[in-house]
């Protein structure tokens, strides 16, 4: 059976902020200490009134011009009304029918390796929930309520159905992600449930006839990982195929409406939610607690203004002015916004985008990684890996001895020395690691090195036509005169066996 | 004239004089609510140890010759639904019977710097919903004037002890009236503010958008000073008018010269009227001609879709704010918990009373899938129109007269089978709410059986000073706010 | 006039349990109460904005600065049912 796999997504993103949406309560993450962090207003308690967070507002439009939404110069809050034990107030603090922007979208790469816009409906503020926790022994035993969280700003971001397969749907969340951590709008910790993710899938399947049916959308909720968004969606996929064939079931069909269905990890299956005993109805309404927000041409192009480079011209322009690969560009790019700069800082003090990159990606990396740090935390800063660099491109220090400099700095750091750019002409005397361009101090090294017994027979060889044997012959001419460019050395030497 | 038939004013000049002291005042009331409460019933909570030490540390200051607040030393009751930290706060509900409040409104600090002495709770309607005060789960409070009548509601526990001069001053709230028609049914001054004015921050919400604390005293000074106390921008009140509060007191003895009186054409033929309320109406505006007011007749078209428009809005407001007292996070739990839906349900059928149920239901209903544009939406646009009206009448006076309720105080039990009555006798008031508007209820008269009338003044947004100086000017010109009600003058002391 | 049915309907919406008088009553009161709001149709509201504030202001904001939260024991002190460090509720087997 022909059928296209049909994904929306909503992504719930935690805002960057030190307080709540609506409160000066913290944010901080401590689940270990359950209603530590609590204001009057998180707890829902009489009398208490919200006042919005100027922070969690500008974050929002940041992003939502990142996501290249337009934004509403008119938005309002209203009231999401239900009962559950993790919403104190009873209602939910969201926008309803003017979120504060929409109609965007993000572009990623799709299936067929060619860039796909996905859409984007709209991305609106609310505040988060706290946090139930229910009896996992099946005894029916209390469940427990948590309010930290309650009251923390989120953007709710939601796609149209743009993306037809489950690799597309992780592109889309990773390339949100990058985005939101590059405009420091979230961190978008998945651990701490900073960035939560629900699944509306279906699909389009082509009946003999050509006719197209529609199978019935399921939401699958609270997938927290980019990794599970994907195993579900395939589950689900496989599923609906199958209950199709079954059933027939399609969307429209009387009685067919939106499921809602949890995803198991363990067992990697989607598993049915159990329906609730009455139809949802949120009974939205304008909060007259609060204000609604107007934002001006020139309060929204100061705000475009403040915000950095998305990734995605990033990536284009790192190609462009540094001349190195996309692929490249992208590994810097999407390791963070920080280890990017530091390269374009590299690039920038050298002159030399491509020697920057084979660095960073290399040596920088692979010590940050090992390490296990940020490259905030790395050591080696950037006018001091860009002196470094200088001397290569300059022909001072051969790539080889660069490594040895390179080592040696992170040595001395790791003895505590704070370092400086002069730790490397400082190191490079010091290790008698200086390029020698001095064609006869070379030539006399080689004239020592052929006057020696042992290497007759190499010499021989070599005058032989044997290129390999010329190998420990430049060996030991490099022992002789550290920071000879190996390249030279083999010059002069096959010029002295008669072989240049 | 003793000490506890003064008024707010008379008290602050005996306080500054040294001719009694403010722990001096708080035993006298509360000798006074010993003598009377058991009858009258105004209040819920009193923290006699407290208030007493409050008086006696703004006495000190007083003695080492520190300045005082606008309040030097005077006793305020205030209504059981606003917010202070270790007091009980149950806005006369079964549902907050135990609850205390981890918090301070912002009123409670403006009035603690103020030097107010924060006497004790007054009772009300279950969470201000009602015109009688019989909606309070505690106590039923009688009427002063004539303990078979209602002191009104829902502040009518505010009202009560003011006119029975167990306090000189207290606060209220007022949503449709809640402040104005007990004042008017109890024979004491109380001012409604211009939304915005006063912080809602701490106040338990009934209706948000139409809620708003003001005070009540004996006189329009007394409200006047209470006022200038309370007002003010509150940054943790996103509702609150960022604009500073004029000296009301200064100005208030001036006259308004030529001041322009409307009076509403569309209520000359209200319905049900009282022909001594009538009559009031018509001698106070005869009181203001001979001030040489000019009095004009306004027309207020959408008036007389104020009861439908403010019925609409203000349950739908209730249904949520009432949201939360669902048996999880503070208040009351039902004991016969089975589920969490019957934990719910079963929580909030035992901890509202009937007429917050009703307003619920109401308020559910109206905002419920498909009932939305013709309830809620629609009434929110008649508001507007409601409010244009105001803005178009105020563009040619200064004030608006009219009645404050249809009849004086009614008795106790008369509305209990009727709801739709009720809510109907508050035609005259929730107008200004819908507005936003100031308005001020000041007595004017008392009917053949002995019982108070109002004079109900409304103002175009933050014009209180001009609003509360033609009150003055009334007041000034006439006896009836210095009327007592019968039970006040045999058993009080004299200091 | 509201029937039984929408009464009950209404009622589990606002997680109120309704003793059968009280369906009864409630079913006439807010029949009475919708017949008489019906008078808002006669008003043409055609292009009026709808006013959900009584003083309409925009741009209320605060700053993003942290003040000490409360402390577990007050978060805590109203609550119907604790452990001293969770609300306690009877098991939630839905979803919200
Ligand atoms: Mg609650
Ligand atoms: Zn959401």
């Amino acid at each position: 059976m022909h059928y296209k796999v049909v994904v929306g997504l909503e992504v719930h993103v935690q805002l960057q902020t030190e307080t709540k949406l609506f409160t000066d309560c913290t944010t901080a993450f401590h689940p270990d200490r359950p209603n530590t962090q609590t204001h009057p207003l998180c707890l829902g308690l009489p009398g208490t009134l919200p006042v919005l967070n100027r922070k969690a507002y500008e974050l929002a439009v940041k992003a939502a011009l990142g996501l290249n939404c337009t934004i509403a110069r008119f938005t309002k809050w209203d009231r999401k009304q239900y009962f559950y034990p993790d919403l104190p107030k009873g209602y939910q603090i969201s926008q309803y029918d003017m979120p504060m922007s929409s109609d965007g979208w993000l572009e990623i790469e799709g299936d067929d390796g060619a860039p796909r816009r996905i859409r984007i409906l709209r991305a609106h503020l609310e505040e988060d929930a706290g946090k139930n926790l229910h009896d996992e022994s099946g005894r029916g035993q209390d469940s427990l309520v948590d309010l930290n969280r309650a009251g923390t700003p989120l953007l709710e971001i939601v796609s149209q159905p743009d993306m037809h397969s489950a690799v597309e749907a992780r592109r889309y969340l990773e390339t949100l992600r990058l985005m939101m951590v590059y405009l420091d709008v979230s961190d978008c910790n998945m651990q701490e449930g900073n960035l939560r993710c629900d699944a509306n899938v279906n699909l389009h399947v082509t009946l003999p006839d050509g006719a197209i049916a529609a199978t019935p959308i399921v939401e699958v909720k609270n997938l927290n990982s980019f990794k599970n968004v994907e195993l579900a969606i395939d589950h689900e996929v496989r599923r609906q195929l199958e209950e199709f064939e079954q059933t027939g079931r399609k969307w429209g069909d009387p009685g067919v409406t939106k499921a809602t269905r949890g995803f198991d990890a363990h067992r990697g299956v989607t598993v049915s939610q159990r329906e609730k005993e009455e139809a949802a109805d949120y009974r939205y309404f304008p909060d007259p607690d609060l204000a609604p927000v107007t934002i001006t041409d020139e309060e929204l192009e100061a705000i475009r203004r403040s915000m950095c480079e998305l990734p995605a011209d990033r990536l284009r322009r790192f190609e462009a002015a540094f001349e190195i690969s996309a692929y490249d560009a992208g590994v810097m790019i999407e390791h963070s916004r920080s280890l990017a700069d530091y390269f374009e800082a590299v690039a920038e003090g050298v002159g030399d985008g491509k020697q920057a990159a084979n660095w960073i990606t290399q040596h920088v990396l692979r010590e940050i990684h090992e390490r296990n740090i940020g490259i905030e935390a790395f050591p080696i800063g950037a006018p001091i890996l860009a002196a470094l660099l200088q001397r290569i491109v300059d022909g001072k220090l051969t790539v080889k001895s660069a490594r040895e400099v390179f080592d040696a700095l992170l040595q001395a750091a790791d003895a505590d020395r704070e370092l400086s750019v002069d730790d490397v002409s400082r190191l490079i005397s010091e290790m008698g690691l200086e390029r020698v361009e001095d064609a006869g101090a070379i030539e006399a090294a080689i004239a020592a090195v052929l006057a020696r017994p042992q290497n007759a027979k190499a010499i021989e060889d070599l005058q032989g036509g044997k290129q390999q044997a010329a190998g420990p012959l430049i060996g030991q001419v490099m022992k002789e005169v550290k920071g000879a460019d190996a390249k030279l050395v083999r010059e002069l030497l096959l010029k002295a066996v008669g072989q240049a | 004239m003793s000490t506890i038939e003064a008024t707010a004013g008379e008290l602050l000049a005996r306080l500054k004089s040294r001719e009694t002291t403010s722990a001096e005042l708080v035993r006298l009331c509360l000798s006074q609510i010993d003598a009377h409460d058991g009858e009258i019933g105004a209040f819920l909570h009193l923290d006699r140890d407290d208030a007493l030490r409050q008086a006696e540390a703004i006495d000190a200051k007083r003695a080492r010759g520190e300045s005082l607040g606008v309040l030097g030393g005077l006793p305020v009751a205030v209504k059981d639904v606003v917010s202070q930290r270790g007091q009980p706060c149950t806005c006369g509900s079964r549902m907050l019977q135990r609850y205390i409040p981890p918090y301070d409104a912002t009123i409670i600090e403006k009035l603690r710097a103020a030097d107010a002495v924060l006497l004790g709770r007054t009772n009300m309607d279950e969470f201000a919903m009602g015109s009688s005060t019989e909606n309070s789960a505690y106590r039923v409070t009688r009427n002063p004037w004539n303990r078979e009548h209602s002191p009104g509601g829902s502040s009518g526990g505010s009202a009560a002890a003011v006119a029975a001069r167990m306090v000189p001053l207290s606060i209220g709230s007022d949503t449709g009236g809640s402040i104005r028609q007990p004042a008017s049914f109890c024979g004491v001054t109380g001012l409604k503010p211009t939304y915005g004015r006063v912080s809602r921050y701490g106040l338990v919400a009934y209706a948000s958008s139409l809620d708003q604390l003001g005070p009540l005293a004996q006189d329009v000074s007394g409200a006047t000073r209470l006022l200038q106390a309370i007002a003010g921008h509150d940054p943790l009140d996103s509702t609150s008018i960022a604009r500073p509060v004029p000296d009301y007191l200064s100005r208030l003895e001036q006259p308004l010269e030529g001041v322009r009186i409307g009076v509403v054409e569309e209520y000359q033929s209200a319905a049900g009227m009282d022909p001594e309320v009538s009559a009031s109406l018509v001698e106070a505006l005869d009181v203001y001609r001979a001030l040489g007011a000019d009095v004009r007749t306004v027309s207020l078209p959408h008036a007389k879709y104020a009861v439908a428009t403010y019925y609409i809005i203000a349950p739908c407001e209730a249904s949520s704010n009432l949201a939360r007292y669902d048996g999880v996070h503070f208040g009351h739990r039902t004991e016969q918990a089975g589920n969490l839906l019957d934990m719910y349900c079963k929580t909030r059928a035992e901890g509202f009373g009937p007429e917050v149920k009703r307003r619920i239901m109401i308020g559910t209903y109206a905002l419920s899938a498909g009932y939305y544009d013709a309830y809620y939406l629609q009434a929110l646009k008649v508001r507007r129109l409601i409010r244009q009206d105001f803005d178009r009448a105020f563009e040619q006076v200064d004030v608006i007269a009219s009645p404050v309720s249809p009849t004086p105080a009614f008795r106790l039990g008369a509305m209990a089978d009727d709801p739709l009555a009720m809510y109907l006798s508050d035609l005259f008031t929730l107008t200004a709410n819908l507005a936003g508007l100031p308005g001020i209820s000041v007595p004017a008269g008392i009917s053949r059986t002995g019982l108070p009338i109002g004079l109900q003044l409304l103002a175009a947004p933050l014009q209180e000073e001009p609003l509360l100086r033609a009150a003055r000017m009334f007041e000034k010109a006439t006896e009836w706010h210095t009327k007592r009600p019968p039970l006040v003058g045999s058993s009080f002391h004299f200091p | 006039m509201l029937g039984e049915q929408e009464i009950r309907k209404v009622a589990l919406l606002a997680r109120l349990e309704l003793t059968d008088a009280e369906v009864v009553a409630f079913g006439s009161q807010l029949s009475e109460l919708l017949d008489y709001v019906a008078i808002l149709n006669e008003v043409d509201t055609e292009g009026v904005e709808p006013m959900a504030h009584a003083v309409e202001q925009t741009n209320v904001f605060r700053d993003d600065a942290p003040r000490p939260p409360l402390p577990r024991e007050d978060a805590l002190a109203n609550a119907p049912k604790t452990d001293g460090k969770f609300f306690r509720v009877p098991a939630i087997l839905d979803a919200p």
